[in-house]
């Protein structure tokens, strides 16, 4: 059943409220949950952070919204938390990294498959070979670090397998601009599929940010650093192709819409019943939040909110492996690369792109020494006697 | 490279350094006039909240049921008729999981050693070589071959991350973190290995128990000869330490 954002108007924001025994509840199981329910964690943490980010910066630049501004974000603080908390103490941060990866993979890949604009799309697929480099990369870290089989949280939905080698994504930052999408003519899911790609790509990099120097072994420290500097430029990416004259106000309304649309993906897909509950509350609240911001849009800009979002919604792209259509766009585009707002064959990248790149990498490219030589086999590469694979 | 325990006046920690912020901090435990009161109570409503979480939480997770019940009865037909065999599966996935770590302990290890030898510092114990501390890795990596093979005898998938594996994971992270730290010495990288050989000692006698109670002689025998070697570790690198530790302080190694 597809949502419809204007049939039900949620719970009313004055009766939205947590304890702190309510933020800090029982984790999800690393062993037992499933790894979608996991993934559903992590993307809805990044989509809360963002959510918080963009309010803030709204609240600097528009006074009329800032007490509007200020009661939404406190729910949005209390909401992030309530789910970023699910992750259990047992997840060390280079298995959360992996689970990060593992977001950029499966929900990069569901998105572009569903996504109706073909530049949009294309754009999805160029970054997502990236990520799954990334994936390639932290599990020889993880393996070769720690001994410890980055499948366990992957859960065999997801190939490790080296993709656009890291080592070459690195670009001049004009080379990662895109070309934003028309607002009056963009459809709403390419306007939901780019901020949630925005969301889960800045929470990407800023948890890199955190836990990098938290490693004690210096190539671990590197790796980090390396891969942070492409999540800064997918969010570049990414966030490019928002049309950058939407209003203040419009951005709002379709950050809520977001948030009340992935949340009802979470709830329609969800495995584990107690935190089925928990994605059924938030929706409730975003949807609260949305009417909330649609009647802000009425009061300050005179618009009809339901002229951003007419009718229902499509329905939420499937948590499910995608491997054979990662697979195809592994071999059909590894070779793609960048020059201006274009996606071109090797053979044309941006020159600028590529002097860049020749610098960072002269000392050493950290990704390249981490996985050289490195085939994950299961129960990690020690496991010798797995022959045959 | 640094040695660890140099005396010299740059640790800036504890009061001593801070003659005059000590001072004016240590008067702070009189009493500010005006300050708020400080929270009714004691520790004791912090133990009772984590009493709460503890009785209401849920289990790291879970340990699968033999893939094999073939295998299972094979290996170990007095379990499967009263005893829950899912203790041994757990253990035995814990120790595959800890002997791989080893390994990549060892290897880390292995680092500081090349870089000790190459600053010729004169103080590395005769016996503790390259070679045998590639020896030492290697039957690390050969007992987690060993344990995954029992656990695919008993029915069992080698790749299963059981809760106690899961722990042993959490447990070893300081060691790793300790070890591959560029910042610490060879000694202090072998009381790293230390500990883990300790634990990894306990470990094997455990299995071995575990294994007589099912009455598996084969695994008996396999595993009385990987704590043999676990023995030797752990007497050589307590020696190398040891004589690391003194040889700073100023005795000569041996």
């Amino acid at each position: 059943m597809a949502l419809r954002l204007f049939d039900g108007k949620g719970t009313p924001l004055e009766r939205q409220r947590f304890t702190w025994r309510e933020l800090a509840h029982k984790p999800i199981s690393k062993l037992d949950d499933d790894a979608f329910t996991r993934v559903r964690v992590i993307l809805m943490n990044g989509i809360e952070s963002e959510a918080i980010r963009f309010q803030h910066l709204a609240a600097r630049m528009n006074g009329p919204l800032r007490e509007s501004l200020a009661r939404i974000r406190r729910v949005e603080q209390h909401q992030e938390t309530q789910v970023n908390w699910l992750l259990g103490a047992d997840h060390s941060p280079l298995e959360t990294t992996i689970g990060y990866e593992q977001v950029a993979v499966e929900v990069t890949a569901a998105l572009a498959r569903n996504e109706p604009d073909p530049y949009v799309a294309e754009a999805l697929r160029f970054a997502m070979l990236e990520d799954f480099d990334h994936l390639y990369r932290y599990s020889a870290l993880m393996d070769r670090l720690t001994g410890m089989d980055p499948n366990n949280i992957l859960q065999c939905y997801t190939d490790i397998l080296p993709g656009r080698a890291t080592s070459v994504e690195h670009r001049d930052p004009l080379d990662d601009l895109t070309r934003p999408w028309d607002k009056a003519t963009a459809q709403p899911l390419t306007k939901l599929h780019t901020m949630t790609i925005v969301s889960g790509e800045y929470q990407t990099h800023d948890y890199y940010m955190n836990v990098g120097p938290s490693f004690a072994d210096p190539v671990a420290r590197q790796v980090y650093a390396e891969i942070a500097s492409i999540e800064e430029q997918h969010v570049t990416h990414y966030e490019a192709l928002l049309d950058p004259s939407l209003t203040w106000l419009e951005q709002w309304l379709l950050h809520e819409a977001n948030e009340a649309y992935n949340y009802y993906g979470c709830l329609q897909q969800e495995s584990n019943p107690r935190i089925k509950a928990i994605w059924e509350r938030m929706l409730d609240y975003e949807l609260g939040h949305f009417h909330h911001v649609a009647q802000l849009m009425k009061d300050h800009e005179r618009r009809d909110p339901q002229e951003v979002f007419p009718g229902a919604l499509p329905e939420p792209f499937p948590y499910a492996s995608n491997r054979d259509f990662v697979r195809k766009v592994l071999v059909d585009e590894v070779s793609l690369r960048r020059n201006g707002t274009r996606f071109v064959p090797l053979a044309e990248e941006s020159q600028a792109s590529i002097d860049y790149r020749r610098h960072m990498n002269s000392q050493g490219s950290p990704t390249e020494i981490v996985a050289a030589g490195y085939r994950w086999l299961p129960g990690t590469e020690l496991n010798r006697k797995a022959a045959g694979f | 490279m640094e040695q660890s325990a140099q005396i010299a006046m740059k640790n800036r920690t504890g009061l001593g350094m801070s003659p005059t912020q000590s001072k004016q901090l240590l008067e702070s435990l009189k009493g500010i006039d005006g300050q708020p009161a400080a929270a009714a109570g004691d520790g004791h409503a912090l133990a009772e909240m984590r009493a709460t979480f503890r009785a209401e939480a849920e289990p790291l997770g879970t340990v699968p049921a033999p893939t094999s019940l073939k295998g299972m009865a094979k290996s170990g037909a007095k379990m499967l008729a009263g005893k829950r065999p899912q203790v041994l599966i757990d253990k035995l996935a814990e120790r595959a999981a800890f002997e791989r770590g080893g390994t990549r302990l060892y290897e880390g290890v292995l680092v500081k050693l090349r870089a000790e030898s190459r600053a010729s510092s004169g103080e590395v114990p005769r016996e503790l070589t390259e070679g045998m501390l590639c020896r030492i890795r290697d039957e690390e990596a050969g007992h987690f071959r060993l344990v995954s093979e029992c656990i695919e005898q008993l029915g069992g998938d080698p790749t299963v991350e059981t809760p106690s594996a899961d722990l042993a994971g959490i447990e070893s992270t300081g060691l790793l973190q300790a070890v591959s730290d560029p910042r610490t010495t060879l000694a202090q990288s072998l009381h790293a290995a230390l500990a883990a050989e300790l634990v990894d000692h306990a470990g094997w006698e455990l299995l071995i128990r575990l294994s007589e109670e099912i009455g598996n002689s084969s695994m008996v025998r396999r595993f009385r000869e990987a704590l043999r070697q676990e023995d030797e570790h752990l007497s050589r690198v307590r020696g190398w330490y040891e004589q690391l530790t003194l040889a700073e302080g100023g005795a000569s190694a041996s």
